[in-house]
């Protein structure tokens, strides 16, 4: 069995958003130099539960291999490391400059040859958005674009043969699903906590193969990837205003705050 | 923006009824047909859906596209698209709108790719402006907006719940219901089970007070603080992201980007900090009082009030005060 991980680089989430600092002029987020980017965390996750799926097989799961993607600039290639080092066997690199700046669209497309390319992958596996632009559309427009069923939103993945069993998060509760395999599944934050890279893991992800593909490798041409592939249009990035003013309740002990919070907001008119 | 002036609406049902923001999408629907000069049409899958067709009518819809069957009961991306490609492609729309929800967010992606378009998920605006859309929607865990516009048609748009304003329901509006096939076929992915809570007490969705705690709520007997002080506002209880993944209450609580969206009269943030990713999911109250130790806290830059303090200190007499008033009050 093969399992490919999609993972993206992106600005560190948990940055304060006071220091979020929006380029006017190029309509990105300008990189805070104090904090260094980092593997979105629902692909943390993605990738933990590759490793799930692998270690759930026992004497079987020599036989399973598990294949990191990231789309991005060559600093992209500390997300393949940081994922080799948890116990991913190859990385694919897709830093083509042609490849940048692209939007969901020419993203799976890129994506998906890089799939193809591989061959006889079996489970695809991606976060459920990126926690930058938040948008949560790769994952299953990915596999559109490869005609195989998706199931989103999941919190619990296992593999039986060649049957994906998954738990899905809907609003009020959970679906158990099914899919054929191949297939994709996208990994909710539900799924809980990623291991940590061990040290034994991270000594033999040293010598683990990172290839790297350009336009003419995925048989793509410039205009059909990137910026100039993209189907949308950035047309502004901006952090909004906020022009609330917050009235502090004062008081001697919190009774005295409570009291005068409640007299507050009975004078406001909102009980 | 091509030639195609109408807006298509995908609704969705809950206990056979349509949902709060199917209406809310119509509502939207209206107010861009007025700018294209097009129609509104609705598409509802589901099973038992009674006069469902008539309601979305009376909601906005010109034309409602109705399927009503077993094969329906639940959402399956594969189910769902081959006859939402046959009414998008029998009378292309300009633009398509689908709630951002488990079922708009799985299926919004796979149908703007097939329809050879893309998708902007959790929009919370979108305008028409010199015969082009712009949606804007949030990104960065909250902290930023972006506003995009499409190269090719129709736009899809997912929107976020509590954002649009809903139309008043007009039941003597008229409008077309299409039946349509409920045969399904075979699907690649099935369902083999639902396990759906059903919640007692008000929605979090619907509640006018929601009464949300976080980390300096310390602990599960802090929701139940919480718990008591909803009751005696006639509100609901929230979380944040940390309360639940520290399992201080059900996971069904979370409010925020990857949670539920609410947009009460009153939101009391009780030890939450105000990252984006939770304000993503309540920016839209309209008064939020917040509630913690730390007077730098994020949150009470979005707060009309706010009390400096820990919550253990401050919600017994609170919830006394209120009592009181309330009950001043007669009510």
């Amino acid at each position: 069995m093969h399992i490919v991980v999609c993972v993206k680089q992106i600005q560190n989430p948990e940055i304060a958003s006071a220091l979020l600092r929006v380029d006017e002029s190029t309509n990105k987020m300008r990189l805070a130099a104090s904090v260094p980017p980092v593997m979105s965390p629902f692909d943390e996750q993605a990738v933990e539960a590759a490793l799930r799926v692998r270690e759930a097989h026992g004497d079987a799961a020599d036989g399973i291999k598990i294949t990191a993607i990231t789309l991005g600039p060559e600093t992209a290639r500390q997300v393949l490391k940081a994922a080799l080092s948890l116990g991913v066997d190859e990385g694919v690199l897709l830093s083509d400059p042609a490849c940048q700046d692209g939007d969901s669209y020419s993203t799976a497309l890129t994506l998906s040859r890089a799939v193809g390319k591989i061959g006889d992958v079996d489970l695809v596996i991606t976060g459920r958005q990126a926690a930058d632009f938040d948008a949560g559309v790769v994952g299953c427009g990915l596999a559109e674009l490869l005609d195989i069923p998706a199931i989103s939103f999941v919190r619990k993945v296992d593999v039986e043969g060649d049957v994906v069993r998954v738990e899905r998060v809907i609003e009020n509760g959970y679906e158990i699903q099914e899919a054929m395999l191949p297939a994709l599944v996208t990994i909710s934050h539900e799924f809980g906590p990623p291991r940590k890279a061990s040290l034994r893991e991270t000594m033999r992800a040293a010598r683990k193969p990172i290839t790297a593909w350009s336009v003419e490798d995925l048989d793509l041409e410039a205009g059909q990837v990137g910026v100039s592939g993209s189907r949308r249009v950035l047309e502004r990035l901006f952090i909004p205003s906020s022009d609330i003013k917050c009235e502090f309740i004062n008081g001697v002990t919190t009774e005295d705050m409570a009291r005068e919070l409640a007299r507050r907001l009975h004078e406001a008119n909102v009980l | 923006m091509s030639a195609a002036n109408g807006i298509l609406v995908i609704a969705e049902a809950e206990g056979g009824v349509p949902t709060d923001l199917s209406h809310e999408m119509l509502g939207l629907a209206r107010r861009l047909a007025e700018t294209t000069g097009g129609t509104v049409e609705t598409v509802l899958l589901g099973e038992d859906l009674g006069d469902s067709a008539e309601t979305l009518i009376a909601f906005g819809a010109d034309c409602v596209h109705i399927g009503d069957g077993p094969g329906y009961a639940a959402y399956l991306a594969e189910a769902w698209l081959p006859n939402l490609m046959k009414i998008a492609a029998a009378a292309p729309p300009a633009v398509i709108l689908v709630g951002h929800t488990s079922m708009g967010g799985d299926l919004a992606p796979r149908l703007a790719f097939r329809l050879g378009t893309t998708v902007a998920t959790a929009c919370v605006e979108a305008e028409i402006n010199d015969g082009r859309l712009q949606a804007t929607r949030p990104c960065y865990g909250g902290a930023a907006r972006e506003v995009i516009s499409f190269k090719t048609d129709p736009a899809v748009l997912t929107i976020k719940s509590k954002s649009q304003v809903a139309p008043e329901r007009e039941d003597n509006r008229h409008g077309k219901v299409v039946r349509l096939s409920t045969d399904v076929g075979v699907t690649r992915a099935r369902i083999i089970e639902r396990k759906i809570k059903t919640t007692t007490g008000i929605r979090l969705e619907s509640a006018e007070v929601v009464v949300a705690g976080g980390r300096g709520i310390n602990g599960p007997e802090g929701f139940k603080q919480a718990q008591e002080l909803a009751d005696v506002l006639g509100g609901a209880v929230g979380a944040s992201r940390v309360a639940c993944d520290l399992e201080w209450c059900p996971p069904s609580y979370q409010i925020g980007l990857s949670g539920r969206t609410v947009a009460p009269e009153l939101y009391f943030a009780l030890g939450i900090s105000g990252a984006g990713q939770h304000m993503a999911g309540c920016g839209n109250a309209k008064n939020i009082v917040a509630v913690n130790t730390d007077p730098a806290a994020e949150i009470f830059k979005s707060s009309r009030f706010g009390i400096v303090g820990d919550c253990r200190e401050v919600l017994p007499p609170l919830i006394e005060e209120l009592r009181k008033l309330k009950h001043e009050a007669g009510t």
